[in-house]
């Protein structure tokens, strides 16, 4: 079987499951498309998953009311076993990337990381995914009987409801004690549009001066035409903004129709998180800033000047 | 208190990237010591400071001969002593892990630190393998890091926001950007490094094997239209570059 590890938020399944299930319908491999729900009250959750499968395991537990690492791979290699999966879905979320490596390890399987293609070749499963700071794609081949794949979120496109739902079944499973003691946590907030969700996304760095340049340019310029904010590291770090809305390699990864730059030189580790946009758009004062290496268009000039003379503009 | 602290070296972030022969060009380019490895070293040298009792802070290479210079640089920074597990083999991070998970036994390890992302595979998967293998705990995206009485504590990054932790030795630590200011390696350093232990091993030790095989490698090469405005007279450039977004890119209304 095909086992896809459900992800989800407020009771419905997330947009990168349907985008799992867009890939293990794809790639050529037999064998039912199962889908795991883990978690505590999740019989929403599983009703939904019902939709996008052939048939939904459910392991509906209080100890399972929050994400552990090892816990979780413990789970889904229990699974795996099970029904003796030939491929193990999991989504290229950072939990997904964090708990995917040990289910490797337990089932002796390769792990291919953040895969963007998937393909059944004779038995080998072929995937692509990008390495060098996302700067080079490479093609890679798994030998094994089973396989682990992280994949990258908005490779493919979400599968549709389909109009029957699929039997479920409770999982059976052993659970170990979690060894990392989660003593508070900070969440995010997410007032606006998501970047992972948005066509357009204005992205502030260094060049707006401060919080308050940030919010006269970045934020205006973002209210303007209704796009996701982002910002690079250092204003994250500075404090300025909060890492929810941070673009880059230790932060999201965004591939909008439009990345509007400003203020940001480009770093190659921010550049790794926006270089796959269909359209970079620049405003910076330094014409030799290597953002503009990657710009299909772009202003030298003053971003205090540029930012508010674009939204007079745009308003026109 | 012994503390693995795991390195690569990968092309300088500031090179251009090419293929040869099937494969990403590095001779003769600039290579260095990964910068989300130097957060692991700086972090165990800064445990090892702060008096963890009988610390000593050991890099841990897997790579070709050439690996050692990226060693050099985390000897110069102030670890004790190094290993180099020599080859010349393509690895994949699962085989890798394997040797790393080896190496912490026969060396009595407490504490493995690796980097969140590697700069060439970009893997985040060699912490969480490795722990695995030792089946240790561990702690991915660590932004903040303190050890007493054997119990680390800390923060460190989640899907949706941070969390603080408390986590029992021994355990993997992967670490971010926010996680310290690494160290820039003194004159007088980079000498006694050059003196410091540095063990070569080869690999075959390990008996591992990948379970990945690279079929193709491809450089990322989109054309962009690089349409500069000079943006003297703002207003001007600014109703250019909306035309442009408008008509030419045709992604605003």
């Amino acid at each position: 079987m095909i086992l896809l590890v459900v992800e989800y938020s407020q009771g419905k399944v997330s947009k990168s499951t349907k985008e799992m299930a867009t890939a293990a319908r794809g790639m050529g491999r037999e064998g039912p498309i199962t889908l795991l729900v883990l978690g505590s009250g999740v019989a929403s959750v599983a009703e939904d998953a019902a939709l996008f499968a052939d048939q939904v395991l459910v392991a509906d537990k209080p100890e399972l009311a929050q994400y552990d690492p090892e816990v979780w791979a413990s789970a889904v290699a229990q699974i795996a076993k099970q029904g003796e999966a030939h491929t193990v879905l999991i989504g290229g979320s950072r939990s997904g990337r964090e708990y995917s490596p040990r289910v490797a390890v337990k089932l002796n399987a390769p792990l291919i990381e953040d895969a963007i293609t998937l393909t059944d070749r004779n038995g080998v499963l072929v995937a692509a995914h990008y390495t060098f700071l996302s700067r080079v794609t490479e093609t890679v081949e798994a030998e094994g009987p089973v396989s682990v794949v992280t994949v990258k979120p908005g490779a493919f496109a979400a599968s549709q409801p389909l109009t029957a739902a699929a039997e479920q079944y409770d999982a059976e499973l052993e659970l170990p004690q979690p060894r990392l003691t989660v003593t508070g946590k900070t969440a995010e907030k997410t007032e606006r549009i998501s970047l992972a969700d948005a066509d357009l996304v204005v992205s502030g760095g260094r060049g707006v001066d401060s919080p308050e340049g940030f919010q006269q340019l970045v934020v205006a310029l973002a209210d303007q035409l209704g796009a996701a904010v982002g910002a690079t590291r250092a204003l994250v770090d500075a404090g300025w903004r909060p890492y929810s809305e941070q673009v880059g390699q230790t932060g999201k990864t965004v591939q909008p129709k439009a990345y509007i730059a400003v203020g940001i030189s480009g770093a190659v580790q921010h550049l790794s998180g926006m270089n796959k946009s269909k359209f970079i758009v620049a405003i910076n004062k330094d014409a030799n800033a290597p953002i503009f290496k990657i710009a299909d268009y772009g202003i030298v000039g003053d971003v205090h000047q540029i930012i508010p003379a674009m939204i007079t503009e745009l308003r026109k | 208190m012994r503390m693995l602290t795991v390195i690569r070296q990968v092309l300088d972030a500031e090179e251009t990237v090419s293929i040869q022969d099937g494969t990403v060009a590095l001779d003769g380019r600039k290579l260095v010591l990964d910068t989300m490895d130097e957060y692991g070293v700086e972090e165990a040298l800064r445990l090892r400071e702060a008096g963890a009792e009988g610390a000593e802070v050991v890099a841990l290479a897997i790579g070709p001969a050439r690996t050692e210079e990226a060693l050099r640089s985390a000897l110069a920074m102030g670890a004790d002593r190094a290993i180099l597990v020599e080859t010349n083999a393509p690895l994949d991070v699962i085989a890798v892990s394997s040797v790393v998970a080896q190496v912490a036994r026969s060396e009595q390890v407490d504490l493995i630190f690796c980097g969140g992302q590697q700069a060439d595979w970009d893997s985040q998967a060699l912490g969480a393998a490795t722990a695995e293998q030792l089946e240790w705990p561990q702690t991915t995206w660590t932004s903040a890091l303190a050890l007493q009485d054997g119990m680390l504590t800390g923060k460190h990054d989640v899907d949706a926001g941070s969390e603080s932790f408390t986590l029992p030795l021994p355990a993997v630590v992967t670490t971010q950007q926010a996680l310290n200011e690494p160290r820039y390696p003194t004159l007088p350093n980079i000498m006694k490094a050059k003196k410091k232990e540095l063990r070569r091993v080869p690999l075959g030790d390990y008996g591992v094997s990948p379970k990945l095989r690279i079929v193709g490698v491809e450089v990322q090469v989109k054309e962009r239209r690089r349409n500069i405005i000079d943006g003297k007279d703002a207003s001007a450039a600014a109703a250019r570059l909306v035309d442009l977004l408008r008509h030419d890119a045709g992604v605003i209304g």
